[in-house]
């Protein structure tokens, strides 16, 4: 269970995110949405550590993540996917996907001087992310370079190194941006697989029909405040919601999603 | 035999050199690994040179001893330094390292009671021996290349490509900092101390921003992709001047020529020619 608490963030005079108070719980796919520049992202940088809030709190399973670096909330069991893609594009795929398995956090830097052939051990790492590869179907191009891979694929490869730190909680950031209609299709039904193995995912997303046909909740940012938080259902039939992402417009995307 | 003792009595300090430019080049390689831009190298080789000479000289310290106590301080002062620097990135990190070399050469040339000032210290006992060179850049070369190899490694990859996202994966990204730059002060310190045990003589010029830019041209040259690339950068840049000695004055211009050249070809150092040439057949597996 994820609870921001009057979270607000500031840049100088600038109010981006003004008094946020969200519950996600868990196992469950949740919605974040809103219009460009509403202040979804510095939620989530907020929620990871990477920005401090001006003022509120985070709680993450009964623990306060306030006052945390970055590395120690991922450890905690959140991870996050980018709106600007950040893989390790001169790594190969497999590699990318290798850093980020933690496990053996106390990997001692004597037992690294040892050969590995005196130790006689396999590498579990590299089957580790062969197996998150092979659920986000880049088993086969596990040794190229990241780099070289097409926009999908590359989200693709984001999701399954997010995975890779065993997160309870995964933060997509748009994960559909870039992708084609069979791509989303697929990223679909493998969100819903994530969240059935017992993952809570929070997503930032614009594609309305993508948000509406996976989220169980969503929640709406509009100018850096929380103005509707609901069902698809419930989201979609709230006028203020409809207009703060088309304007006064009735007819478009939105209003036709189903 | 005779031939190598001939050999030995022209080019000893030519092959010990390559040793220390090789350890030099391991130690700098540690930082470019991470992405680090640091030229605070020869002040770290200055201070290990200074301590573990001071300590034959005046503590007639055993030489091993000398030469731990000459790598372990300039370690202490990085662990010191390098958590205010450290955030810093790029060019700035460069100017902070380079006024502390700067700050060190300074002190070094004004602590004249313990350094002896410009005048520099005369007598160092020559205690190198080939074999301390060897086993040292042996052992060295050993433990970078196993980390490497493993994920310590494969994380300072990462950090290198983006930081944000490895700290993100859950790894505390100023610890591996820290860690390399400790560890290149480390060995920064001991290629000092190697170094003074056979030169004789040591002065606070030999550690400032000429031999800074020296330790990252060989870096650089190398390639930052593997502890190989330091090897291959220092063996080029302390054989290069030899080799061409025939060219007398045009020596300079040809080695900037050569160091153009591998920029511009081969942008991550020597080392990557090899990818760089397979990267252009590679078919991926599908």
């Amino acid at each position: 269970m994820l609870i921001l608490s009057s979270i607000t963030k500031a840049f100088g005079g600038l109010q981006v995110l003004q008094n946020i108070n969200l519950a996600i719980p868990e196992q469950r796919i949740f919605g974040l949405i809103g219009p460009n520049g509403a202040g979804k992202t510095t939620l989530f940088n907020i929620i990871t550590g990477l920005l401090a809030p001006t003022s509120g709190n985070i709680e993450f399973f009964g623990h306060s993540l306030t006052g945390l670096a970055a590395h120690q909330i991922a450890r905690r069991g959140i991870a996050r996917t980018f709106q600007n893609i950040r893989i390790f594009k001169d790594m190969s795929v497999i590699e990318n996907v290798m850093v980020a398995i933690l496990r053996q956090a106390r990997y001692s830097a004597l037992r690294v001087l040892v050969p590995p052939a005196l130790l006689g051990r396999q590498c579990v790492e590299r089957s580790e992310a062969r197996s998150l590869l092979a659920r986000v179907g880049l088993a086969a191009k596990a040794e190229i370079l990241a780099g070289s891979l097409s926009y999908g694929e590359q989200r693709r490869l984001e999701i399954a190194r997010a995975l890779a730190t065993r997160p309870k909680f995964l933060l997509l950031d748009e994960p559909t941006a870039g992708m084609n209609g069979t791509e989303k299709h697929q990223l679909m039904e493998d969100i819903v697989k994530m969240a059935e193995t017992g993952l809570s995912l929070l997503i930032i997303e614009h594609d309305m029909r993508f948000v509406m046909g996976i989220c169980q909740e969503i929640a709406v940012l509009n100018f850096g405040q929380l103005i509707a938080q609901g069902t698809p259902e419930a989201i979609r039939a709230i006028p203020e919601v409809v207009e703060a992402y088309l304007g006064n417009e009735s007819d478009g995307d939105f209003a036709t999603a189903k | 035999m005779e031939w190598l003792e001939t050999f030995w009595a022209t080019y000893s300090t030519l092959v010990l050199s390559v040793g220390t430019n090789v350890l030099l080049a391991l130690s700098i390689y540690l930082t470019l690994a991470c992405g680090l831009l640091t030229v605070a190298n020869a002040a770290f080789m200055g201070i290990g040179a200074y301590t573990a000479a001071l300590l034959s000289l005046h503590g007639s310290l055993p030489f091993y001893l000398s030469l731990t106590l000459g790598a372990l301080l300039p370690a202490m002062v990085a662990v010191m330094l390098g958590p205010p620097t450290l955030r810093l990135s790029g060019v700035y990190l460069a100017m902070a390292t380079l006024a502390f070399g700067e700050i060190v050469r300074i002190t070094l040339l004004n602590t004249e009671n313990l350094t002896g000032g410009a005048l520099g210290l005369n007598g160092i006992p020559q205690y190198t021996r080939w074999f301390d060179v060897f086993a040292i850049v042996v052992g060295a070369l050993y433990v970078l290349l196993r980390f490497a190899g493993s994920r310590i490694g494969r994380t300072m990859m990462a950090i290198r490509q983006d930081e944000v996202a490895t700290e993100l994966m859950g790894h505390n990204v100023r610890a591996y900092k820290l860690f390399a730059f400790t560890l290149g002060a480390g060995l920064a310190g001991l290629a000092g101390g190697l170094n003074a045990h056979f030169t004789f003589f040591i002065s606070p010029n030999e550690y400032g921003f000429d031999r800074g830019v020296e330790i990252l041209a060989m870096g650089v040259l190398g390639g930052t992709g593997s502890p190989w690339g330091a090897v291959i950068g220092g063996l080029l840049i302390t054989l290069l001047p030899e080799l061409l000695r025939t060219l007398g004055d045009y020596r300079p211009l040809l080695n900037g020529v050569i160091l153009i050249l591998i920029i511009l070809y081969s942008p991550n150092g020597i080392w990557d020619l090899k990818r760089f040439i397979r990267s252009r057949h590679f078919v991926p597996v599908s």
